[in-house]
């Protein structure tokens, strides 16, 4: 469904991405694990439209990608819950959530729907609906990303680092999102540092070293011997 | 004395409800694009020269402020997408760069087409009520609740519209908005066809007051520019209470001394603000 293939990148004259390979199928839960700055993130950027690739393409459901603008590959079907969560802070729960649902093709009644199942999703967003996105805790801030990124009835969620910073409780919750997702047919791209909840969570995990992709193994092989982690991450 | 000192303070409402008007526009652009558009004070001139030019053809005042808004609000969409959407992401002085050198185009185009001599808006209203001893005119009333209703409805739209959330999320995270599907480039030039549609209007409503030249822009836009750095810059609420605030002091201090020493007041609330509060007055202290 989603396809790198020896995708380049640059920031001004650093080399970033040295050739990334990878896809992943419709449904699927893949993990991304690598050191911090081995280019996971920029990975994600170059499949949004938000980093330009200098070499190589992305093609997503048959459609090549590469290059095209960030709002057109958010409406082709990939939603982004991006490291830093990226709340809007001063547009209310509801108005963050909003952003998403203004597409073209959307009925009003379709809309509804949409917000009502993502609200019986996460009641604490319901709750907090015209609070600003700004008052809410780091993981209420995390669930509405998760949230705002699924009123785009993505085909595929980018999810970058979902539980840094969180209380252990709240990584459960993250867990339980991830599996929901999946439960609805939606694949996922997961860079996390959280190796156990990678494993756990995933069905094929690429391993990441200086901008490029050095393994690729089922989670569950990972699982019962992580020596190949250990070379590449230390852990 | 104090009756003196009322009809000034109405004086400074009504003033400062006008150059509001300029001046969210001038916010709004440079809120969501951080581009500081100093040919603001042009799109407010042709707007009155557009102005005029309809009055002359057909007579009516309010058909000349919806064509004036209309046109110019095309104009700078044209703008956007000519001189400004290229620049994107470059250094900001780029774009000051850019809109000066536009500003000073406009400002020729219309000497070179309107001539140097200025022109006149008739009052769509020339009647008169008592305000203590003086004569007011009803116009400058209803200019001041025009502008009042214009920010109202910026402000309804921004609220509640479809485009206004995109607008508000573009202004907090661009890159965000357009993961989220938010065609923020179109974002770009709808605001600042707002913008420049709310400096027509400005224009066309402030001509009967002070008449229409190649360069009444400049006079307008220094204040703007004054109101919107005492506002905070690009929050729209702080612009209009400055504009309010700013024009009631001019008022008053024009009770004392000339008017043009009174501007004198707008420069040193400028000077402090940026000595002390160089985010604005009228936002909370940034944490």
């Amino acid at each position: 469904m989603l396809t790198l293939s020896d995708v380049h990148a640059h920031y001004g004259k650093s080399h970033v991405l040295h050739g990334v390979s990878l896809r992943v199928a419709p449904g699927e839960v893949v993990g991304l694990l690598g050191r911090n700055g081995v280019g996971k993130s920029t990975t994600l950027k170059t499949i949004l439209g938000l980093v330009r690739p200098s070499a190589g393409r992305v093609v997503f459901e048959g459609r090549e990608l590469t290059g095209a603008p960030p709002h057109r590959v958010a409406r082709e079907g990939i939603g982004w819950v991006p490291e830093d969560r990226r709340i809007f802070r001063l547009l209310s729960v509801q108005e963050n959530l909003r952003t998403g649902l203004d597409r073209p093709g959307m009925t009003p009644a379709r809309r509804a729907a949409l917000l009502e199942k993502v609200y019986r999703h996460f009641p604490v967003l319901r709750e907090r609906r015209t609070q600003t996105g700004g008052t809410l805790s780091g993981g209420e801030q995390q669930m509405l990303a998760i949230a705002r990124a699924m009123m785009l009835e993505p085909k595929i969620i980018l999810l970058d680092e979902p539980t840094e910073g969180l209380m252990p409780r709240m990584v459960a919750q993250i867990r339980e999102i991830v599996e929901l997702l999946r439960a609805e047919g939606v694949a996922i791209l997961l860079v996390e540092q959280n190796v156990p909840l990678t494993l756990a969570v995933s069905e094929r995990v690429y391993v990441m070293e200086k901008g490029t992709v050095r393994h690729e193994a089922p989670a569950e092989a990972l699982r019962h011997d992580a020596s190949v982690l250990h070379q590449y991450l230390g852990v | 004395m104090l009756d003196l000192l009322l009809v000034e303070t109405v004086n400074g409402i009504v003033s400062g409800l006008i150059l509001a008007l300029v001046a969210s526009g001038l916010t709004l652009i440079f809120g969501i694009m951080d581009v500081v558009n100093f040919a603001h004070g042009e799109l407010f001139m042709l707007g009155a020269y557009v102005g005029t030019s309809v009055v002359l053809a057909t007579g009516s005042f309010w058909l000349a402020l919806g064509l004036a808004s209309l046109t110019i609000a095309a104009l700078g969409a044209v703008i956007q997408v000519l001189a400004l959407r290229p620049l994107l992401g470059r250094d900001p002085l780029t774009t000051i760069l850019a809109t000066f050198g536009l500003s000073l185009v406009l400002q020729n185009y219309a000497l070179w087409q309107y001539g140097p001599v200025a022109r006149k808006i008739p009052e769509p209203f020339t009647g008169q009520f008592p305000l203590f001893h003086l004569q007011y005119p009803w116009y400058r009333i209803i200019i001041a609740g025009l502008s009042a209703a214009i920010i109202g409805g910026l402000w309804l739209f921004l609220k509640y519209g479809k485009y206004g959330i995109w607008i508000r999320a573009t202004t907090q995270d661009r890159v965000m908005a357009a993961a989220m599907g938010i065609p923020v480039p179109r974002v770009h030039t709808l605001v600042f066809a707002i913008g420049a549609a709310m400096a027509a209007a400005s224009g066309v409503l402030f001509g009967p007051l002070v008449g229409v030249n190649h360069a009444m822009g400049l006079d307008v836009i220094l204040r703007a520019f004054i109101v919107v750095v005492v506002g905070g810059m690009g929050n729209l609420g702080g612009s209009i209470l400055a504009a309010i605030f700013i024009s009631l002091l001019e008022a008053i201090a024009s009770l004392w001394v000339s008017p043009a020493q009174a501007v004198i007041a707008s420069f040193v609330v400028l000077i402090l603000t940026l000595l002390f509060r160089p985010t604005g007055l009228f936002v909370p202290t940034p944490k």
